[in-house]
């Protein structure tokens, strides 16, 4: 195996409290001094790139990310979890990214050139979706734009001898297996909650992540140099209408006996 | 009448942003914000305790022992080796790193912080100053990988005056080694210690200028690890007497050099207490992540407890004394990493982090009432392993007079 490239989000912590302000539209997600971390599925991502890393000697693990300054932080957060070096493509400050500027035809277009710079990709890996803006198109979008095998939602991947990618994907209705034939393109594959669990990053390799290297390069030189159109890629192509925080859920209903929960069910017509 | 407690002014209007307004040179950082790798280091250490350690506090505590594995997965995450260097097979980090992981621990559990504080910043730290390269090379990579140290200091007849120790060292005819013969006291990590920094008089006509440090292997025949405490606090933490029996070490397990142990002991419990300060911080902070969930849900007479004034005004005194310690502590740090003499503020760290932390455990039961005093949860546990925050490492009456003295001496 060459190099795995997987880009990684920095999104809100999914463990912080979401404060919207409504009347901002898309601007109103609350984002000033909000822990900010490397998006779950991302790190799912990066995790079953070093494991295939650990079970293929020589794979290089690069990780992408397109965002503010603040991006390196969770590039390095990549680096000491074991990733070999990073990509960090930056955008100025007044750059919003989701809903209200870059979305994911423009993150996947800036992916499908960095593929193609890089050379010798046998592998993209993403999270399932983001947290924040849940769009889950970017992975699927890269795939269409380098005309390569895909597979999404991957809750088990295996690597075979040929350069084969077998996985299991979770749907709606089971788990379905797909084989992803090497062809000379890389495979693209997004990553569900159940494919592993991410390793934290231990001290050393904390101490090991200052010293590997991560370009930075400003978004419009990236867009130049993969000859693409700025204000393109800055474009929205959603326009997000409104942004609310969801009605406080109404209190239930407490029953005192299982006799009076049947009633109350029937009563609702859930229940024959 | 209702008071529109919690109506929040200050996130009506916006502000201009100031934080530019400043050139770099001119821009001081708060102390508590730290940098990238030290933010990591909190994460991973916050991560480790949330996932591995919690499912195993009531059973430590319970049972009174530290399982294994535990142990185990702090050595494989780094925590064990803070500030040993690289090249020792340790993780090359800063003092403050060290900090943030106790903290982060003692958050979850205080027994299992208390293993790594005393390791890291008492042992390896005294090891790291005063000991050879040769002592260096043969126990600092042990230290870092997968011997837990104690520090055999106190004897039953001497806490706070530790220079009244009894254990002697006796010198063999030919000088190539010692003879350790006497009696420890209250030594933390002791069963789970693969090595002990003993304290021992090689000299007694010269009083405390005959007082050594040793580095003794757990398994030196004649050393025995007695019946550990029954305590109130920290229970999983292991306190035990230390018998020493003829304990022969080789002279070139000396600490530095024979005579200077009590300024090693001194020094090194100096800075060691700024990471107690760090424990009893996430003491506190551990208190407040049990109350806080509870008075936001539970309600009584149609309100929530938060909302309650008279609790709104114990949280918030509760909240400010916690930051306030843990800016005393943090600052504490690093003024010691920029080598500004830091005892005074030391010791202000050590006694009024030790004092928030008591009072936020005991606030927290009441403000919990009646689940509070029961075990179903962690709040009763926390109220009684931080009484020990004003006993050890120096008694909050000896950070008293440290910090009288001093205060004194300012103003004469």
């Amino acid at each position: 195996m060459r190099k795995i490239l997987v880009p990684i989000k920095r999104v809100i912590d999914y463990a912080q409290k979401i404060r919207v302000d409504s009347s901002k539209g898309p601007q109103g997600v609350q984002l000033k001094n909000v822990k900010m971390s490397m998006n779950p599925f991302c790190e799912i991502a990066v995790e079953e790139a070093i494991q295939l890393k650990e079970k293929n000697k020589g794979a290089e693990v690069v990780a992408i990310s397109v965002g503010p300054k603040q991006c390196t932080e969770t590039i390095r957060t990549a680096l000491a979890m074991g990733a070999d070096r990073g990509i960090h493509i930056e955008t100025k400050p007044d750059v919003r990214g989701d809903y209200v500027d870059l979305q994911p035809w423009a993150i996947a277009s800036l992916l499908k050139g960095v593929v193609e710079k890089e050379d010798a990709v046998d592998l993209v890996l993403l999270g399932k979706q983001s947290i924040d803006s849940d769009c889950g198109q970017t992975g699927p979008l890269l795939a269409g734009l380098l005309n390569a095998p895909q597979a999404t939602f991957a809750a088990n991947i295996e690597r075979g001898d040929d350069g084969s990618f077998t996985v299991e994907r979770e749907t709606d209705t089971g788990t379905e297996t797909i084989k992803l034939n090497a062809c000379g393109k890389p495979a693209v594959i997004t990553c569900d909650l159940r494919l592993n669990t991410p390793r934290y990053p231990t001290m050393p390799n904390i101490m090991k992540a200052k010293k590997k290297p991560v370009n930075t390069i400003s978004l419009e030189d990236m867009v130049k140099e993969l000859g693409l159109d700025l204000d393109e890629v800055l474009t929205p192509q959603n326009e997000v209408v409104e942004v609310y925080e969801p009605p406080p859920r109404k209190e239930g209903e407490t029953v005192g006996s299982i006799d009076e929960l049947l009633g109350k069910l029937k009563e609702k017509g859930l229940v024959a | 009448t209702v008071t529109p407690s919690s109506r929040t002014f200050s996130e009506s209007i916006s502000y201009p942003d100031e934080s530019m307004d400043h050139s770099y040179e001119q821009r001081r950082l708060p102390v508590t914000q730290f940098t990238e790798d030290e933010e990591m280091v909190r994460d991973a250490a916050r991560h480790w305790a949330n996932e591995e350690l919690r499912p195993l506090v009531r059973e430590m505590d319970d049972e009174a022992k530290t399982r294994p594995e535990i142990v185990q997965g702090l050595f494989d995450h780094g925590f064990m080796g803070m500030e040993i260097p690289e090249e020792y097979k340790g993780s090359g980090m800063n003092f403050t790193s060290a900090c943030l992981v106790v903290e982060e621990l003692s958050r979850v559990d205080p027994s299992v912080s208390i293993l790594v504080d005393i390791h890291n910043t008492l042992t390896n730290n005294a090891v790291r100053f005063w000991g050879s390269e040769q002592l260096k090379e043969k126990w600092l990579p042990r230290l870092a990988t997968e011997a837990v140290s104690s520090f055999a200091l106190s004897e039953a007849g001497s806490g706070t005056d530790a220079f009244a120790m009894k254990t002697t060292a006796t010198e063999s005819p030919d000088g190539s080694y010692y003879t350790l013969t006497g009696e420890k006291l209250w030594i933390s990590n002791s069963r789970e210690a693969g090595v002990f920094l003993v304290f021992a008089n090689a000299n007694p006509s010269l009083k405390h200028k005959g007082i050594t440090a040793f580095m003794v292997d757990a398994n030196t025949e004649g050393l025995h690890v007695g019946k550990p405490e029954k305590k109130l606090g920290l229970r999983a933490s292991s306190t035990c007497p230390v018998v020493l029996n003829d304990v022969k070490v080789d002279t070139a397990d000396i600490l530095g050099e024979i005579g200077l142990g009590y300024k090693y002991c001194i020094n090194i419990l100096n800075e060691g207490r700024i990471g107690i300060a760090s424990q009893q911080i996430g003491i506190a902070k551990g208190c407040m992540d049990i109350a806080m969930p509870y008075l936001n849900e539970r309600a009584q007479f149609g309100t929530k407890l938060a909302d309650f004034q008279g609790l709104e005004h114990q949280y918030a005194q509760i909240a400010t004394e916690i930051h306030a310690a843990e800016l005393l502590t943090y600052n504490t740090c690093r003024m010691k990493e920029n080598g500004i003499p830091f005892v005074k503020e030391a010791s202000m760290a050590k006694l009024y982090s030790s004092q928030v932390a008591e009072k936020a455990a005991s606030k927290s039961i009441e403000w919990l009432g009646g689940i509070g005093f029961t075990q179903d949860l962690l709040a009763e546990k926390f109220y009684r392993d931080c009484k020990v925050g004003s006993i050890y490492e120096g008694t909050s009456n000896i950070q008293l007079q440290t910090i009288a003295k001093r205060i004194k001496d300012e103003y004469r």
